[in-house]
């Protein structure tokens, strides 16, 4: 029998790991993460779950004990955010690299300088291209969901790629809201059995993780990792539809709200989808043909799905919580890249918004939909909510 | 040994044979080679001591030559040879047939 309790993100996630119990769980806080630590470490203290958990003394410790428990044959999680995502960035492709599956609940937070505890996505637009999965969660419910989702797909024999499952930091993290929780005995079955491959502890079998690949190899590793990723969508949608089954709930790579006759849409990632969907409800009772799309995937980038709904619309936004300095923005740019090939190409603005955590409401999103309207639409980008 | 392509690798560079670091012939990295003298060799070991792929061979007490499968040429033994037996020589001189 599913329950309704009230949950932040992040209880949202540590409840996912709680029944997901894996065996092995590294454990570094750093803020707005640090509740999913504090709580799961009370669960192991409580005996509720089999985990070891691993207290480092750094990310980049905590990544490279799950990278050792995960290629030892355990089912490994972790935890972090902006900083702690950032002195973790070597051990993350290292995760990748030797293709182990570990699923980690990142808490978007703005990096540094300057310092700043807030929301934003530069974190984990700095590891776009690591070879991990990436996926963004508008709520603490799809938090929850995204997470048990993550392990399958992590799993999975033709996938074998690590995980981030996304979150933004205080927005999600922190408020409370209803969460539908699957029963305990729901998730195990669920998520079954894990079975290692190729595990170090299998000492009957020797082998070696991480020699060295030169010239000789290294292309073709590489070559590989790139194929394991274009098994993901495949993948991703049958374990989606699976657990549609259970929970009743659609995870569509990417999320249409009043797509179809929509002329005017934001593209936009987590909380905001949230916001914007708001104002779009606001917007239709006036009668204007307004839309979003929620990009839920964002590693592999859903080009496909993404070029289908967005073709022949008149203008469409992109909205990054992020920035790359010196270049467009990465979600806009991406976007770009997947209308490239489709005929009727809609007009397309870049917008900048929320770095640090700075507050975006409804106000900001219309005057998006008003720019879009009127066709106030400039080649440079715009920066929502800064102050001139 | 020749080489795999991508479909034919275990994924992650993952190495599942035990030991096969014997059949990664570090000679092909080799740009100058270790020329060994037996007339002024004292066979003092100094070389065998120091080379770090332990690529001098050794019969019956006595140097017996070079393993060119693994010598890298990195040239420490004849850096440390005191008799000067050992002369570093260009890879270019040499035949490719002679080249192991
Ligand atoms: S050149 Fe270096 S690797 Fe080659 S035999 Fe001499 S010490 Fe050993
Ligand atoms: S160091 Fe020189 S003299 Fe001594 S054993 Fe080696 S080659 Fe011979």
């Amino acid at each position: 029998m599913k329950k309704k309790i009230p949950l932040t993100g992040n209880a949202a996630f540590a409840e996912a790991m709680r029944q997901i119990n894996p065996d092995v769980v590294a454990a570094y806080p750093i803020t707005p993460q640090t509740e999913i630590m504090m709580t799961f470490a009370e669960f192991v203290a409580d005996g509720l779950v089999d985990t070891e958990l691993v207290t480092a003394e750094s990310e980049h410790s905590a990544m490279s004990a799950c990278v050792g428990a995960s290629a030892a044959g355990a089912r490994v999680m972790t935890a972090t955010s902006a900083q702690g995502l950032a002195l973790m960035h070597e051990v993350v492709y290292i995760a990748s690299g030797l293709r182990l599956p570990i699923v980690m609940g990142v808490v978007n937070r703005a990096l540094s300088a300057p310092i700043n505890i807030h929301c934003d996505h530069a974190d984990t637009m700095a590891e776009r291209d690591s070879g991990w999965i990436q996926i963004y969660s508008e709520t603490a419910q799809e938090v929850y969901d995204h997470t048990i989702l993550a392990i399958r797909l992590a799993e999975r024999e033709d996938v074998r790629l690590p995980v981030m499952v996304c979150q933004d930091g205080f927005i999600t993290s922190h408020g409370v809201e209803p969460v539908e929780i699957l029963d305990d005995e729901v998730v195990k079955k669920f998520i079954g059995e894990f079975k290692p491959w190729n595990p170090l502890l299998d000492t009957d079998n020797p082998k070696t993780y991480g020699a060295l690949d030169l010239f000789d190899y290294y292309f073709e590793h590489k070559r590989q990792q790139f194929e394991a990723m274009k098994h993901v969508p495949k993948a991703y949608e049958e374990v989606a539809e699976e657990l549609s089954k259970i929970t009743g709930r659609k995870y569509p790579k990417v999320e249409g709200f009043y797509m179809d006759d929509a002329e005017y849409v934001i593209v936009v990632m987590s909380s905001t989808a949230g916001t914007t969907k708001h104002v779009v409800k606001e917007l239709r009772a006036q009668g204007k043909k307004v839309g979003l799309l929620k990009i839920r995937l964002y590693r592999p980038f859903p080009k496909e799905e993404i070029s289908r709904l967005l073709e022949g619309k008149k203008a469409v936004a992109v909205l990054d919580r992020a920035y790359s300095v010196g270049a467009e923005a990465p979600l806009f740019c991406e976007i770009k890249s997947a209308l490239y090939d489709v005929k009727a190409k809609p007009v397309l603005a870049s917008y900048i918004y929320g770095l640090g955590g700075r507050d975006t409401p409804p106000s900001l999103i219309r005057s998006v939909y008003e720019d879009l309207m009127n066709g106030n639409i400039s080649k440079e980008e715009k920066y929502l909510g800064v102050r001139e | 040994m020749s080489l795999k392509g991508w479909k034919e690798l275990p994924p992650g560079g993952v190495i599942l044979e035990a030991g096969n670091s014997i059949k990664y012939k570090t000679g092909t990295w080799r740009s100058i080679r270790p020329v060994w003298n037996k007339d002024k060799c004292i066979n003092c070991f100094m070389c065998w001591l120091h080379c770090p792929d332990g690529s001098i061979l050794v019969r019956d007490n006595k140097v017996s030559g070079i393993n060119y499968d693994y010598c890298k040429g990195c040239g420490v033994c004849a850096a440390i040879c005191p008799k000067s037996a050992i002369e570093m020589k260009p890879e270019s001189l040499f035949e490719e047939g002679e080249k192991k």
